[in-house]
C-alpha cells in the first residue's frame, strides 16, 4: 500500500499525452516532468527546459506550461488507459524535461504505477547521481536512455554538459538486475550524424553488460514554432533533415559496430 | 494450431485492367428494366401481386441484354454500360423525370442519361401514376407523420422511394442445391396446400411466383452460357477461349443444380446477388459470411489439386470487381443521404460459428487481400473480433486499414450477440451474425430486419423544444411550454424527452406505413424463398415471412445532444451565467455568427407566421420583401458580442469525447431518449423496433436543416455522425475518444451503432504501430464498444485531392458504414471527412 505521502507528493509538469506507441513497449501514457540540466540544441520540447512555468504562444494564443499536480492527480489519469496498457503490454512513461530533475517526485510516480500494477518505462538522459537513479530503478521496468556522444567536449559545446557521469550511469544501468535498458541516439546533422560518431556510440552501447537494443532517432524540426513561441532563436537554424538513405546507413553502421539490434525511430 | 494460410497471395494482372474498364466513363442510367417491367405489368393485371412480380421478373430476365465485359471470370452484368444502372418505376420514378436534365451534373453521384433513354423511361413511367409503392405510402401515413418529414424531423426516404434491400439470403444453402433445389422446395411446400386452408391463396400463389422467378435465374444464366460459347467460338487468344468456354459450361449447370467446384461457387454466389439487385434494387444487399459458406468449395478444390491458391484469389478479386459493377441513382437529396454510389454490400470475415468457435479460415485472409488488390469501395468489408479471434487476422485487418481504404470495419461478438439475444434471437443463430449495410447485425437467411429503416435528427426536437413545438412558424408537433418558463433542468429535460417519443410515434407510423406498402405491392419472391421461413409462412418476406422481423431505424446526433444537455445545465441552471431566453435568441441568430441564406428565409417565414397570427395581413408573396428585410438587419453590437460571448462559454465546456464522465453521462442519457422509446414499437410483420445509431452521410445534409444547437454548433453545419464525437471535439486522443463513446450503452443499440475515427498515417507505420492499433480496439472492445471503423488519410492528401480531384480517382474514404472514392463526394460531406478530428501518437 502507498503511502499518503506518496499520493500526495507534487511536481511539475508540462502534459500528460496518451495513446503513446513510440516510448516503450505497446500504448502508454506519457507524463512530461518539466526541468531539465541539459539544453540541447536541437531539443523539440524547449518548454521542457525551464523548471519555471513559463507562457508559450501556440496559433497566436498563450498556453501556461507548466502545473503542479500531486502523484494521485496524475494517476487519475494513467489510470484512464488501463485497458490498453493490458491488451498492448503498455503502461506508463515519464519523460521531460527530465524526470530526474525532480527524482522524488518521480519515484512516487514509478511507486504509484508499479503498486498499481502498471508497467513503468523513463525516457532519461541518467545525469544524476548514481545514488538518486539507483533509488528509482526498483521501479522501473524500461530505461530509454539517451547516449548524445562519446566526445564530451562536443557533448558539453552542443548540450551544456560532459557526458562522464551519463557513460558511467549507464554502465551502472545495465548491470543493475530488472531493468531492460534501451539506447536511444538522436541523430542530428552538425552534431553526431556521421558514421564515425554513430560507430563510437554503439561501440559504447556494446561494451555495457544487456543493452536491449539502440534506436536512431533521426533529427526533426518539428519544434522549431516552440521556439518562436517562446520568443526564443531556433538554435539548429536550418540544419537540414537526415534522410532515409542516410538513417539506413547510420543504422546499419551501428548495428555493426555494437552488435546490438538497431531500429529507426522510438 | 489454427487451419490458415496467412501470407499475402499476389494480384494477378487482369485485375488492375478490369478496374480501370469499369471506372473508364461515367455511370449511365438505362431503359431495359424499365421497359419490360411496365409491358408484364400491363400485361398481368387482375393476377395475384406475387405472380405479377414474378412474371415480370421473368420478362426481364428473358430480354434484358446481356454482355461479358473484358476479361471477365465472374460473368453476370445488369447493364451494358459499366457501373450502369436500371431504374424502378415500381417504387418511385417522378423524382427521376424531374432530374432528367440534372442528374448527370449534380454535385452527389452523377449519372450519364441519353435523350432516347430519358425518352424511353419517361413513356414507360405514365403507366405507374398512382401504381407505387410510395405513394400508397403515403396515403397511408398521418397527416402529423407527413409534416414531421416535410420538416426533416426524420427521414424515411430509402425505402419510402426504393426497394427493400438489407437482406442477406441464405447464399450457401442456394449454391449447394441451385435453383433447382428452391424449386424443388417450392413446390414440395406447394404440394402441401390444400385448397381449404385458410391462407392458400396467397400461400400458393407466391410459392408458384418463386418457382417461376428460379426458373427465369436458369434461363438468364442459360443465356450467359450460350453468349460465352458464342464468344469463344469467335475468340482467338488460345487463353483466352479455354477461359470462355469455362465461363459457359459454369453457366449451363451450376445455377441450376449447385455448384461442384470453387469456380462454379463464385459464378452461382454472383448470379444470386446480381438478380437480388435486380429485383428490386434494394440497396445493403449483402453477401453476409462469404468466408463460411463459400469455404467447402474451395476447401475440396484444394483437396484434389484442382485449384492453386492464387487463382482462388484471383477469383475473389473478380468478384469484388463485380460487386462494383452494381449500381443504383438515388434521388439528388438521398444520393446525398448516401453518397458515394454506395450499394453498401456488406460481407463479414472471421467470428464464431454456431457453437462458439473461432472460424477463421484461409478465405477470410483472402477476402482482405481481395480488397488490397481491387481497392475499390465495394465489397463494406467487415470482420468480426471476438475474444479468441487470432491476431494474424486482426494484424492483417488493420495492415489493410492503414492503407487508408477505410476497410474493414470491426465488430465486436461479445457486445452484439448478447445484444442480438436481447430481441429474442437464439444463441446459435446470434453466433451466426452477420452485418447488413452500414452496420446492422442480423442473422444471414433467417431475417427481415428492415435496417436502416429511417434517419432520425435528434436535434431537432431540441429545437422544438426551443420552439414550443413550433417550426417555421407553423406548429409541428407537441407543446411542452415556453422553454423561458422552464425553472429546473429536469423540466427542460423532460420537455426534450417528451418531444422526442412525439416524433419517435411519427417515425414509426412513417416505417409502419411504407412497410405496409411494399407487402401490398411489392413482394419478392425471389429473395424470399431463399430466407427462411418464407416458403413455409407463404409469405414474402415484406409479408411477415422471414423467421426474425425487426425494424431498425436509426438515430444521430447523440454528442450534439449530450453536450447541449450539458451546456443547458451547467450555463443555464446550475451556474446561471447564462438566462434560457438569451440562449433561445442566440440560438436563432446563430451566436451572431452571420446568418447564411436558409437562416434568413426562416428568420422571415417565422416572423411572416407571428405577422399573420397577431392578424396583420400578410401572405406568402411578402415573402421577398421580408427576406430583404432581415436580410438587412444589424444586431446591436453588444447584443453580438453577448452571443459570442455565449458560444464561448459552451465551447469552453468539457465535450463528450475526452473521457470525462461528468459529461459523458449527458451523451449516454441523449442515447437513451431515442434507443429506448424505439424498442416499445411494433411493425406489420409481427417484429419489434430496434434502434441503431448511426447517420450513413446523413449527418451532413440533415445537419443542413438544423438551426444553431446549444453545443456552440453553428447553423446548417453537420451534426455528429454515429456515436463518434462531434468533429474536433475529442482532443485527448483515441484512447480518451474510445472510453467515451464505450460509456454509451451499445447492447440496447441492436440495430448497430458506428464509431469513426480518423486516423494520421504516421500513427499507423511500422509492426509495432500496427499491433498497437489492435490493442486499441482490442481494448475499446473489452469496454463493450460495439463498432469501430477508420479513416487512414492525413489531412493534407484530402485538402490536395480537393484541388486536384484528377490526381486522386482512386482515394478511398472511409464516409459511415461505408467507404466511398473521395472525389465522388459532395464538397460538404469531403469537408466533413477533413473536419474530423485526427488522432496521433505523441512523437
Amino acid at each position: 500500500m502507498l503511502s499518503e505521502e506518496c499520493l500526495n507528493k507534487t511536481g511539475r509538469i508540462f502534459d500528460i499525452q496518451r495513446y503513446s506507441i513510440h516510448d516503450g513497449a505497446g500504448i502508454r501514457t506519457i507524463v512530461f516532468l518539466k526541468g531539465c540540466f541539459f539544453r540541447c540544441r536541437w531539443c523539440c520540447n524547449p518548454e521542457s527546459q525551464s523548471h519555471e512555468i513559463e507562457t508559450l504562444m501556440v496559433a497566436g494564443k498563450p498556453k501556461i506550461m507548466g502545473q503542479d499536480v500531486t502523484v494521485r492527480e496524475v494517476m487519475e489519469t494513467v489510470e484512464k488507459d488501463r485497458d490498453y496498457y493490458r491488451r498492448s503490454g503498455g503502461g506508463l512513461t515519464l519523460s521531460g524535461g527530465e524526470m530526474l530533475f525532480q527524482p522524488d517526485f518521480a519515484r512516487c510516480l514509478l511507486m504509484a504505477a508499479k503498486d498499481a500494477g502498471i508497467t513503468t518505462a523513463v525516457e532519461s538522459t541518467g545525469f544524476a547521481k548514481w545514488e538518486t537513479v539507483e533509488s528509482l530503478l526498483p521501479y522501473i521496468d524500461q530505461f530509454l536512455m539517451d547516449i548524445k556522444h562519446i566526445n564530451s567536449g562536443k557533448h558539453k559545446e552542443f548540450i551544456g554538459a560532459g557526458n562522464e557521469l551519463v557513460l558511467e550511469n549507464a554502465r551502472k544501468i545495465a548491470d543493475y538486475p530488472g531493468v531492460e535498458l534501451s539506447v536511444r541516439v538522436p541523430t542530428i546533422p552538425t552534431f553526431n550524424a556521421t558514421p564515425e560518431e554513430i560507430r563510437d556510440i554503439a561501440e559504447f552501447a556494446g561494451s555495457l553488460s544487456h543493452v536491449k537494443r539502440i534506436h536512431l532517432l533521426p533529427y526533426h524540426r518539428l519544434g522549431s514554432d516552440k521556439y518562436t513561441g517562446l520568443n526564443r532563436a531556433y538554435p539548429m537554424g536550418d540544419t537540414e533533415l537526415p534522410d532515409g538513405e542516410q538513417m539506413r546507413m547510420l543504422r546499419k553502421v551501428a548495428e555493426e559496430a555494437s552488435g546490438l539490434e538497431c531500429v529507426l525511430g522510438g | 494450431m489454427a487451419d490458415y494460410y496467412v501470407p499475402e497471395i499476389p494480384r494477378s494482372e487482369r485485375i488492375p485492367r478490369m478496374v480501370k474498364h469499369l471506372f473508364a466513363k461515367m455511370p449511365e442510367i438505362e431503359s431495359a428494366r424499365a421497359k419490360l417491367i411496365t409491358e408484364s405489368y400491363k400485361a398481368s393485371e387482375g393476377q395475384p401481386q406475387t405472380i405479377r412480380r414474378a412474371l415480370a421478373f421473368s420478362h426481364i430476365l428473358k430480354n434484358i441484354p446481356i454482355i461479358i465485359r473484358p476479361e471477365e471470370l465472374i460473368v453476370g452484368s445488369t447493364t451494358i454500360a459499366p457501373r450502369g444502372c436500371q431504374t424502378y418505376p415500381e417504387f418511385s420514378y417522378e423524382w427521376l423525370e424531374k432530374e432528367f436534365d440534372t442528374v448527370e451534373k449534380r454535385e452527389a453521384d452523377p449519372f450519364y442519361i441519353s435523350k432516347k433513354t430519358a425518352e424511353e423511361i419517361k413513356e414507360a413511367d405514365k403507366y405507374w401514376k398512382g401504381r407505387t409503392s410510395s405513394e400508397l405510402a403515403e396515403n397511408y401515413m398521418t397527416p402529423e407523420t407527413r409534416k414531421a418529414q416535410e420538416h426533416n424531423i426524420f427521414t424515411a426516404g430509402n425505402y419510402y422511394f426504393n426497394g427493400i434491400g438489407h437482406y442477406t439470403v441464405d447464399y450457401g444453402r442456394v449454391i449447394t442445391c441451385g435453383y433447382e433445389g428452391l424449386i424443388r422446395e417450392a413446390a414440395e411446400e406447394l404440394s402441401k396446400c390444400n385448397a381449404g386452408d385458410s391462407d392458400c391463396a396467397e400461400k400458393s400463389a407466391l410459392l408458384k411466383a418463386m418457382i417461376i422467378d428460379y426458373q427465369a435465374a436458369i434461363d438468364y444464366a442459360g443465356r450467359y452460357a450460350d453468349l460465352a460459347e458464342q464468344e469463344a467460338g469467335k475468340e482467338s487468344d488460345p487463353k483466352r477461349k479455354e477461359e470462355l468456354q469455362r465461363i459457359a459450361s459454369n453457366c449451363r449447370t451450376a445455377p441450376a443444380k449447385g455448384a461442384k467446384n470453387f469456380w462454379e461457387a463464385c459464378q452461382c454466389f454472383w448470379f444470386i446477388q446480381q438478380l437480388l439487385q435486380l429485383e428490386s434494387s434494394g440497396h445493403s444487399i449483402s453477401p453476409g459470411r462469404f468466408d463460411q459458406y463459400m469455404y467447402p468449395f474451395y476447401k475440396k478444390d484444394m483437396d484434389d489439386n484442382a485449384i492453386t491458391r492464387d487463382f482462388a484469389q484471383e477469383l475473389i478479386d473478380c468478384i469484388w470487381v463485380k460487386l462494383n459493377d452494381l449500381n443504383k441513382c438515388r434521388d439528388e437529396q438521398s444520393a446525398k443521404g448516401f453518397a458515394g454510389y454506395s450499394l453498401f454490400q456488406n460481407l463479414i470475415v472471421g467470428g464464431q460459428d454456431k457453437e462458439g468457435r473461432d472460424v477463421t479460415n484461409d478465405i477470410s485472409f483472402m477476402c482482405i487481400t481481395a480488397s488490397k488488390h481491387v481497392f475499390l469501395p465495394m465489397p463494406s468489408l467487415s470482420i468480426r473480433v471476438w475474444n479468441g479471434s487470432p491476431h494474424d487476422l486482426l494484424v492483417r485487418a488493420a495492415d489493410l486499414t492503414r492503407t487508408g481504404i477505410g476497410l474493414p470495419a470491426w465488430y465486436n461478438d461479445e457486445v452484439i450477440i448478447p445484444a442480438m439475444m436481447n430481441r429474442g434471437v437464439t444463441l446459435e443463430d446470434a453466433r451466426d451474425y452477420s452485418i447488413i449495410g452500414c452496420v446492422e447485425p442480423s442473422v444471414p437467411g433467417k431475417t427481415f430486419g428492415w435496417h436502416d429503416a429511417a434517419f432520425f435528427n435528434m436535434c431537432r426536437p431540441l429545437e422544438l423544444v426551443f420552439s414550443n413545438g413550433y417550426d417555421l412558424g407553423e406548429r409541428i408537433s407537441i407543446q411542452t411550454g415556453e422553454v423561458e418558463n422552464m425553472q429546473t433542468y429536469e423540466e427542460f429535460f423532460e420537455a426534450y424527452k417528451k418531444q422526442m417519443d412525439y416524433m419517435i410515434t411519427l417515425l414509426v407510423n412513417a416505417d409502419n406505413s411504407i412497410d405496409v406498402a411494399h407487402g401490398k405491392l411489392n413482394p419478392d419472391p425471389y429473395a424470399s424463398g431463399m430466407v427462411s421461413d418464407c416458403m413455409k409462412n407463404g409469405k414474402a418476406i415484406e409479408q411477415g415471412g422471414a423467421h426474425y422481423n425487426f425494424t431498425g431505424p436509426q438515430g444521430f446526433g447523440i454528442a450534439n445532444v449530450g453536450n447541449a444537455l450539458y451546456a443547458v445545465k451547467k450555463l443555464v441552471f446550475d451556474e446561471k451565467k447564462v438566462t434560457m431566453r438569451e440562449l433561445k435568441n442566440a440560438l436563432k441568430m446563430n451566436f451572431g455568427e452571420p446568418l447564411d441564406e436558409q437562416s434568413i428565409t426562416d428568420l422571415a417565414i417565422e416572423s411572416i407566421a407571428e405577422m399573420k397570427a397577431q392578424g396583420r395581413e400578410v401572405s406568402e408573396k411578402d415573402l421577398p420583401q421580408v427576406i430583404a428585410t432581415v436580410a438587412s438587419m444589424e444586431l446591436p453590437e453588444d447584443v453580438r458580442n453577448r452571443y459570442k460571448e455565449i458560444r464561448q462559454m459552451i465551447l469552453d465546456l468539457p465535450k463528450f469525447g475526452n473521457d470525462i464522465d461528468e459529461v459523458d453521462e449527458f451523451a449516454r442519457e441523449a442515447a437513451y431518449t431515442y434507443s429506448k422509446p424505439v424498442q416499445n414499437y411494433r411493425n406489420p410483420r409481427g417484429g419489434i423496433f430496434q434502434a441503431g445509431m448511426y447517420p450513413v452521410s446523413a449527418n451532413v445534409p440533415l445537419g443542413a436543416q438544423t438551426g444553431a444547437t446549444p453545443d456552440g454548433r453553428l447553423a446548417h453545419t453537420p451534426v455528429a455522425d454515429g456515436v463518434s464525437p462531434y468533429v474536433g471535439t475529442d482532443t485527448h486522443g483515441p484512447t480518451a475518444a474510445c472510453n467515451s463513446v464505450a460509456k454509451l450503452d451499445h447492447g440496447i443499440c441492436s440495430n448497430g451503432t458506428l464509431f469513426n475515427q480518423k486516423f494520421h498515417p504516421s500513427a499507423l507505420s511500422g509492426t509495432k504501430a500496427l499491433d498497437d492499433f489492435v490493442a486499441l480496439i482490442r481494448s475499446y472492445f473489452d469496454q463493450k464498444g460495439m463498432h469501430m471503423q477508420f479513416n487512414v488519410v492525413s489531412r493534407e492528401t484530402l485538402l490536395d485531392a480537393q484541388k486536384h480531384p484528377e490526381n486522386y480517382q482512386h482515394l478511398v474514404v472511409r464516409v459511415a458504414g461505408y467507404s466511398a472514392l473521395f472525389t465522388t463526394l459532395s464538397r460538404s460531406l469531403q469537408d466533413d471527412i477533413i473536419s474530423r478530428t485526427e488522432q496521433t501518437s505523441a512523437i
